[in-house]
């Protein structure tokens, strides 16, 4: 299964930035729910919890049928209770923001009864009768979790692929420490496949070390969770001095390991979205002095989240908006960036560059796609790397099904679950299932 | 999972929720709706001769911010034509032959009462449930609470229904009476197979201050109405108990009033309900309310080793006693937990005010030292529970046991045999 982490890794200096509930917290916010009818913050939730019914279920004091109403919609509800960006989705939706009264901490709330449940040991639910077939999943990331753990209640047998030598995806080597370390995506990665019946076979890369042939002729139905690629990179003079890096590939690395950020003195992050907000936030967490976010729009058109900035500024990076990097220069290793002003629509002016020192520069302008790990499969289109699919998840090739970031072009962990859940519903169908 | 199935009076069904007799339970499409989610059994909205209702006809209470913790109705029986309701009853039936679907009665005279059973039991009903409690516009058309008030009426009634009747015979009791016992007793002698209670409390939930005419408003004019709702659930558990404490008294009830939830529900059971309806927080929330009410029950027994619902059935009705037979030598003080305390003072200023003036604030210090806490004076703390009614942190305050060196002792063994008293606390 999974190799086990060091338990002394970089983001263990983290902690928690949205405090846990305790069971009196629990129960006072519980109260306030309206318990709202065809409620919006279900519609927001891309898997649909009922949440009014889960907070019901915590106010009454019932924390195992809450735990089962979230877990029924969303196997991946713990770590989504930590990672969702609940201000633009359930709780941006409660009501009381109509009112203009606080929202529903329904992402504290979540967390409050998931944790219970993982304390207590609790196993909810159970795999389905045999059906002697049997399912590939490639990647082991929230998507094909999240499949696997309904193709096991459907009682379809399944086998995981995955390249790396630890599961959870993104989850577990990319989601910022202060929402969530690695071990806790790998305990929850284990707790959803404990319903039995998946084989997990880490190390192995499809299309590499198996085919996709042999996968097709192995299994009666295939789903491909294989996520974004590495991080892509401007092309400019000197991206490839020592110092200079994916932000995605250091992220995995302080996440699983020891990042050497000894003597680091100034470090940019080029890149506006929410891994480039995440990379500010997690160099200051770790104490480099000087940290600077470099986008080529303006603040307002950053693409990241707003709430997530704000809290970034807050932990005191600097920013230069309007500015584009043009070379990377230093002896050796990256010592200063030179950089080019844009106007308002994001063109360089020619003639105004300026250039800011840095020992350590992060690239967070976006991730590759890995969609053309399928073109040579007929039937299957990939557009734009991702692959198309209806909205079942399934690709024009009868067996081969898609989810998550691969299929979404990037999104976040609970669309992966919700694609994952929806695909595995499809295969069942597709193999002569009743409806699930 | 412990088994949830449930026999009252000889009605059964899958499990002990069931709608109780009121909009919730007005016509087929909702009481199958109600199945689909959850609810075990319905008892039909009353049908007899259809009414023509006022409008408004309901009114509520707000406490604090918390929305009708206690409602009232001026609604009556049912509207609709008695041929709809007897279609739509024969066809839920047959959709739902598992489910129980109780039919409520109320009409006046013997002809009409043995007409409308035999069309309830031709319709399928596994019940009939008499309806002697609605306490307002039928009880001065001489039924609802005016019967439930009168043991000899209601024991001849229930008698002509039990002699017409092939299947079980609930009467449903008014809480409008001084004691429950005469009455649960009347239907015991008229043949009644079991007892629901209670229906609702006569009230004036309101009056709207400026325009000087009391709620729920109809043009200028208003009437008293029937009240319930979670506000309800302590007046229903006191003559729920009532009844199943008398020894002269042994049929099953079906508990109502106030229950919002499984909690409640088991509060009923344990007082001796071997089913349970819900009207009010239905209204006010939906059907959906009982997944959790299933789910929690069956939580709950699992955790206390219960199988089946027998088994809890009656359960804290030993422990309900006599003032006089209470132990008055045992001795309670409360105890403040200093990690938990918010430092709010409620429990100094109730204390102070409402019961014996022995929590204090903390002494004034300046400084690191400085603490909100406040002191019980455990000397004068009589343990009367105020200061934890009123402390908003749970498990902030507790009222822990005191060994005091008395043996346990009543006042009717004190009266009786001498027994030895502790001395008063706080009574100087
Ligand atoms: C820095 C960062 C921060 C993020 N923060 C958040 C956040 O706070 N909240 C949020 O909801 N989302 C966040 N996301 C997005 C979220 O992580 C992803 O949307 C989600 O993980 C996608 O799940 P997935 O299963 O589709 O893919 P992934 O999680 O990427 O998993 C794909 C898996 O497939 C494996 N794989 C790839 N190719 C192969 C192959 N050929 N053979 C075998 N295995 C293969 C990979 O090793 C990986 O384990 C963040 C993303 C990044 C990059
Ligand atoms: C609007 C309304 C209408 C009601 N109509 C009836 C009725 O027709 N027959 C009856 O037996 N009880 C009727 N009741 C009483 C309820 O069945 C129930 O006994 C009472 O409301 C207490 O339960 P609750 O606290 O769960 O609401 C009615 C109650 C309400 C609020
Ligand atoms: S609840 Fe429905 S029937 Fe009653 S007043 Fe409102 S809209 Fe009218």
């Amino acid at each position: 299964m999974s190799k086990p982490i060091p338990t002394d890794r970089s983001e263990s200096v983290f902690e928690d930035y949205k405090h846990e509930y305790d069971a009196k917290q629990a129960a006072v916010e519980a109260n306030r729910c309206l318990y709202c009818s065809d409620a919006p913050c279900t519609k927001a939730c891309p898997t649909h919890i009922d949440v009014p019914e889960f907070i019901r279920k915590i106010a009454t004091g019932n924390l195992k049928g809450s735990a089962r109403t979230i877990f029924e919609a969303n196997i991946l509800g713990m770590s989504c209770a930590r990672v969702c960006p609940v201000e633009v989705l359930c709780v941006g939706d409660c009501v009381y923001n109509q009112m203009g009264v606080p929202p529903i901490q329904i992402g504290k709330l979540q967390r409050f009864a998931t944790d219970h449940a993982y304390a207590q040991g609790w196993r909810l639910f159970e795999a389905g009768a045999p059906s002697g077939k049997s399912v590939g999943l490639v990647g082991a990331g929230p998507a094909s979790l999240a499949a696997a753990h309904e193709l096991r209640r459907l009682g379809h047998a399944c086998t995981v692929y995955e390249k790396r030598p630890v599961i959870g995806g993104l989850n577990t080597t990319g989601i910022a420490p202060y929402k969530m370390r690695a071990d806790r995506s790998v305990e929850e990665a284990e707790w959803v496949l404990g319903i039995g019946g998946v084989e997990v076979k880490t190390g192995v890369e499809v299309g590499k070390d198996i085919t996709l042939d042999r996968l097709e002729r192995e299994h009666a139905a295939v789903f491909v969770g294989v996520g974004l690629g590495p991080d892509t990179r401007l092309g400019v003079p000197g991206e490839d001095l020592p110092g200079v890096h994916g932000a995605v590939e250091v992220i995995e690395r302080m996440k699983l390991g020891k990042l050497a950020l000894e003597g680091v003195k100034s470090a940019l992050v080029i890149g506006g979205g929410n891994t480039a907000i995440d990379g500010v936030r997690e160099l200051a967490g770790l104490g480099v002095p000087s940290v600077t976010l470099v986008y080529r729009g303006s603040e307002a058109q950053m693409p990241g989240y707003r709430h997530e900035w704000l809290a970034a500024r807050e932990a005191g990076v600097a920013s230069a908006f309007h500015a584009v990097p043009v070379a990377f220069e230093g002896s050796g290793r990256v010592q200063r960036a030179r950089l080019v002003r844009t106007d308002a629509q994001k063109k360089p002016i020619a003639g105004s560059e300026l250039s800011l020192d840095a020992d350590l520069v992060l690239m967070a302008i976006g991730q590759s796609t890995l969609g053309q790990l399928l073109s040579g499969l007929a039937g299957v289109l990939v557009d734009k790397g991702r692959i198309v699919t209806d909205e079942s998840g399934a690709t024009g090739r009868k067996g081969w099904y898609a989810g998550g970031d691969c299929r979404n072009g990037g999104k976040e962990v609970v669309n992966a679950a919700a694609e994952g859940k929806a695909a595995a519903q499809a295969i069942h169908r597709m193999l002569g299932g009743k409806d699930a | 999972m412990p088994d949830l199935s449930t026999n009252c009076a000889g009605i059964r069904s899958p499990n002990p929720f069931w709608l109780a007799s009121a909009p919730p339970a007005n016509s087929g499409a909702q009481v199958q709706r109600a199945f689909d989610a959850g609810w075990g059994g319905a008892v039909w909205k009353t049908l007899g001769v259809p009414i023509q209702n006022v409008s408004s006809r309901f009114g509520a209470i707000n406490y604090s911010g918390t929305r009708a913790i206690g409602f009232n109705n001026i609604e009556l029986i049912t509207d609709r034509p008695l041929e709809v309701n007897f279609r739509e009853i024969y066809e839920t039936k047959k959709k739902y032959p598992k489910h129980a679907v109780v039919v409520s009665l109320m009409v006046e005279t013997q002809e009409e009462w043995k007409d409308i059973i035999k069309r309830s039991i031709d319709a399928g009903a596994d019940g009939l449930e008499l309806n002697f409690g609605c306490p307002h516009g039928m009880c001065e058309r001489g039924m609802g609470s005016a019967v439930g008030q009168e043991p000899k009426v209601n024991e001849r009634i229930t008698a002509w229904a039990v002699e017409y009747s092939t299947v079980p015979v609930l009467v449903k009791l008014t809480p409008n009476v001084s004691d429950i016992l005469p009455h649960g007793l009347a239907a015991q002698r008229g043949g009644a197979h079991g007892v629901s209670l209670i229906n609702t409390i006569k009230s004036i939930v309101s009056v709207d201050i400026d325009r000087f005419v009391p709620e729920p408003r109809v043009g200028s004019q208003s009437t008293n109405g029937g009240y319930c709702g979670a506000a309800v659930k302590p007046i229903a558990l006191h003559m729920l108990a009532r009844l199943s404490r008398s020894e002269d008294f042994d049929l099953p009830v079906s508990g109502i009033g106030g229950i919002t939830n499984w909690r409640d529900a088991v509060e009923f059971m344990l007082l001796g309900a071997s089913s349970v309806q819900v009207c009010t927080e239905v209204m006010l929330k939906g059907y959906r309310i009982v997944e959790d009410m299933i789910e929690g029950l069956g939580e709950y027994m699992a955790s206390h080793g219960f199988q089946t619902l027998d088994q809890l059935v009656g359960k804290a009705v030993p422990a309900y006693s006599e003032w006089g037979d209470l132990d008055l030598n045992y001795e309670t003080v409360a105890k403040i937990d200093d990690k938990k305390c918010i430092g709010c003072q409620l429990c100094v200023v109730a204390c102070h005010d409402g019961a014996h003036q022995c929590i204090h604030p903390a002494k004034e210090e300046a400084g690191a030292s400085a603490t909100r806490v406040p002191v019980v004076d455990e000397a004068e703390c009589v343990g009367c529970n105020l200061c934890q009614i009123v402390c908003p942190v749970p498990g902030c305050i507790s009222l822990v046991a005191v060994d005091n060196g008395f043996a346990p002792a009543s006042w009717n063994q004190h009266v009786t045999t001498g027994a030895k008293l502790r001395p008063k606390k706080g009574a100087h």
